[in-house]
């Protein structure tokens, strides 16, 4: 439960507090449009009135806060300076992009209330001029400001026409419909089945938010909700003029014609800030993507993957961080993320490819992919970067035994980290506090990260040179194989290399058991603190998370890491 | 990969289906003037959201079903051509939406529902057209029924005298140890 909280606690804590800001502003802006004010208003409208008004305050709360998460540049600026203070509310930033899809949730929620009541309200004030009736009040209302076109309460000015057209032809309605057709059509092509298969749909269509903050914003310039003017009210008492309104201004009463204004446009106030600090942090990213970023290596490696190395002046990264890369030569507009698999050790940084997609393909042939003879350096294509991003796994240094956990394609960034704990130990020759890690790799087939299995065999060569064949354990297991393989693998049981990977630890087939896992370690290494980390499924999450608790007796304490790799 | 425009305009017409309905109820439920259309934008709803639950196979790619989709494509399935072809859904979709834009409360629906008939005739011209996504139990089933039937006779084998392997005799055994077999007597 602890670990719960020192991983959730904060994240429940900064929902709980949006939740707060949105229920009261709902409330306040409800109740701001009861008062005297609105009297009138509210008789033609009744409460739909403040069923619209109050959405609307969220809304412009909300719009406020969702170009936020997706400033990386800025909140990358921050996580730095708090990562000092503290590194949980530093990982929080890692949640953004949950955040900005919750906002967008309520975001599509109040806009539904608000249409929904102002539909009642469009119809109300329709039948008040419908009602051809000078005892009725809300046609006597209506009727007010007929002359100057200024001091109208209702903003349908003729009974000759009917809610659509009226909304087509004012501009709080034109841009309504505008800006909720941009959210549909945001909404529709965000769902994760388009997203995860045609990225470029969802991507351009994304980019109809322009379109919506520039509606948002020219949505209430019309100034169609309207109240008593201030002066009005000195000179007319709603409380008490409201039942003579058939005498109103005429000789000897001494109730005047009320007057009606509409409220100035509030949005833009709310949504400034935001959409400047994103005009600035496209900027950012233009900025470093004009940036030159070299290819030192390319190295095509078995199983569509493709590692490239880059030197980039002024570049700092940090263990398990990801970077934005971009190739002009194939897309203007696309950035795509690949995390980090060098050591910050290293004079260059490299990420590892793997060719799924177009981009990645057409990546794969501009380095000379399907070429057999070696390029010159300067036909490489030109790549920006932009990054790096995410929380530093420093904290796997932290720890004097280490459990790291790589699920398929979640092994990427512990090469980051393995190449660095290596580099620490043995070339820096700090006195690393690190001094056993066990890693599992589970995944259903090694050869589409061959890379990786290379990287581990070049470790377990140089550690065998060192003499310090036992400071990392790696078990990899296999959860799928083929009944033709598995004949080959009894067979070859006996050999000394492992015949999938050619490692000398063998190749183990199926899921690990955690229980004999957590037990062995906890036996080996009593009384010390071990880091698990993870980078896989949320399954899996659930059972190691579990397993640490179970297996946290007197001495032994299993700490789980839930990092957002 | 190319993009298969039938997913994005799936998706944009069961929205459009929920946003008729939702204007169809409180058209409908707040006496609005031209509540017919309303009514009318309530039926159309929910016949899209019923027309369009069931996810398409992709004609490239693993196919994700939405929850509980299967009696919807049975049903999807049985009017043939007429759910199949995308023409048809195009045209069915723009006839659909075009009574909704006579009411305020279902004018958001028609243009939504117009939009997803554009986005699917941009997926017609594409060549592309509805495909069921049926469970594949008749595979399982068969490999379940050939495990039911074990062997009725013994593998063939060769005579007793050189079936017994002798320790020194290896070269002339009849077939090959997978494990190595010690001297035991």
């Amino acid at each position: 439960m602890g670990n719960f909280a020192a991983n959730e606690g904060l994240s429940i804590f900064v929902i709980l507090v949006w939740l707060g800001i949105n229920v009261f502003l709902f409330v306040y802006f409800y109740m701001a449009f009861l008062i005297e004010r609105f009297y009138y208003t509210r008789v033609i409208l009744g409460h739909a009135l403040s069923w619209a008004r109050a959405p609307a305050a969220c809304l412009n709360f909300n719009c406020m806060l969702i170009l936020l998460p997706v400033c990386r540049n800025l909140l990358s600026f921050l996580r730095g300076s708090i990562q000092c203070c503290s590194r949980t509310a530093a990982r929080q930033l890692d949640r953004n992009l949950t955040f900005h899809k919750l906002v967008a949730y309520m975001i599509a929620f109040h806009t539904a209330v608000h249409i929904i009541a102002h539909l009642f309200n469009f119809e109300r004030f329709m039948d008040s001029q419908l009602m051809v009736n000078s005892s009725f009040l809300p046609y006597v209302l209506s009727q007010i400001g007929n002359n100057d076109n200024k001091s109208f309460l209702n903003p349908i000015r003729s009974n000759e026409t009917n809610p659509t057209i009226v909304m087509f032809t004012t501009t709080a309605g034109l841009t309504g419909v505008v800006i909720t057709l941009a959210l549909i059509l945001i909404i529709t092509s965000s769902m994760e089945v388009i997203r995860r298969s045609y990225f470029e749909v969802f991507w351009f269509t994304h980019h109809l938010f322009i379109v919506f903050f520039i509606g948002l914003v020219l949505h209430g310039v019309g100034r169609i909700v309207r109240g008593q003017t201030p002066e009005s009210l000195e000179a007319h008492d709603p409380k008490q003029c409201a039942s003579y309104f058939e005498t109103w201004g005429k000789n000897g009463t001494h109730c005047p014609e009320p007057d009606f204004a509409g409220n100035p446009p509030m949005t833009w106030k709310w949504v400034v800030g935001p959409m400047f600090l994103y005009v600035c942090e496209r900027l950012v990213r233009f900025y470093r993507s004009q940036q030159k970023v070299v290819i030192t290596k390319v190295v095509m490696h078995p199983s569509k993957t493709l590692e490239l190395q880059m030197k980039k002046k002024g570049f700092k990264m940090e263990v398990g961080q990801y970077v934005f890369i971009q190739c002009p030569s194939i897309s203007q507009l696309e950035w795509h993320p690949f995390t980090l698999t060098s050591a910050p050790e290293e004079d260059h940084f490299s990420v590892h490819i793997r060719i799924v997609g177009d981009w990645t393909q057409a990546l794969y042939t501009a380095c000379g992919g399907d070429k057999t003879t070696v390029l010159d350096a300067w036909t490489l294509p030109k790549v920006g970067v932009d990054g790096p991003f995410g929380t530093a796994s420093e904290d796997v240094f932290r720890y004097e035994v280490v459990m790291l956990v790589g699920a398929g394609i979640g092994v990427t960034p512990f090469a980051s980290v393995l190449k660095s704990v290596w580099y620490k130990h043995v070339q820096k020759n700090q006195n690393v506090f690190t001094k056993k890690i066990y890693f599992y790799w589970v995944c259903r087939e090694t050869q589409a990260f061959e890379w990786f299995t290379d990287l581990l065999q070049s470790l377990e060569k140089q550690m065998t040179e060192k003499d310090m064949s036992d400071f990392l354990s790696y078990n990899i297991y296999l959860t799928r194989w083929r009944d033709t393989e598995a004949a080959h693998f009894r067979v070859q049981y006996q050999a000394e290399d492992d015949p999938i990977t050619g490692l000398k630890q063998k190749t183990r087939y199926g899921k690990p058991n955690w229980d004999n896992e957590f037990s062995t370690i906890a036996t080996q290494h009593p009384g010390s603190k071990v880091g698990v980390f993870l980078c896989g499924p949320a399954a899996l999450a659930e059972a190691l998370g579990k397993q640490c608790l179970t297996h946290t007796e007197s001495g032994t304490e299993f700490i789980f890491n839930k990092e957002n790799f | 990969g190319k993009i298969e425009w039938a997913m994005w305009a799936n998706e944009q017409a069961l929205a459009a289906g929920l946003i008729y309905l939702t204007g169809g109820i409180v058209g409908v439920a707040g006496q609005f003037r031209g509540w017919q259309f309303a009514a009318f934008g309530i039926a159309a709803g929910v016949f899209v959201c019923l027309l369009e639950y069931p996810r398409s196979k992709r004609s490239k790619g693993t196919s994700v079903e939405r929850t509980g989709q299967y009696c919807f494509t049975v049903c999807v399935k049985a009017f043939g051509p007429l759910t199949s072809n995308y023409y048809v859904r195009a045209l069915l979709h723009a006839a659909l939406c075009v009574p909704g834009g006579f009411m305020l409360a279902t004018v958001l629906g028609c243009v939504c529902l117009g939009i997803a008939s554009l986005i699917y005739l941009s997926a017609a011209i594409h060549g592309e057209h509805w495909e069921p996504i049926l469970h594949r139990k008749e595979l399982s089933k068969r490999i379940g029924e050939s495990i039911k039937k074990p062997p009725q006779n013994p593998p063939p084998r060769p005579p007793p005298e050189l079936r017994r392997k002798k320790a020194d005799h290896l070269e002339t055994a009849a077939y090959d140890n997978p494990m190595t077999v010690a001297v035991s007597e």
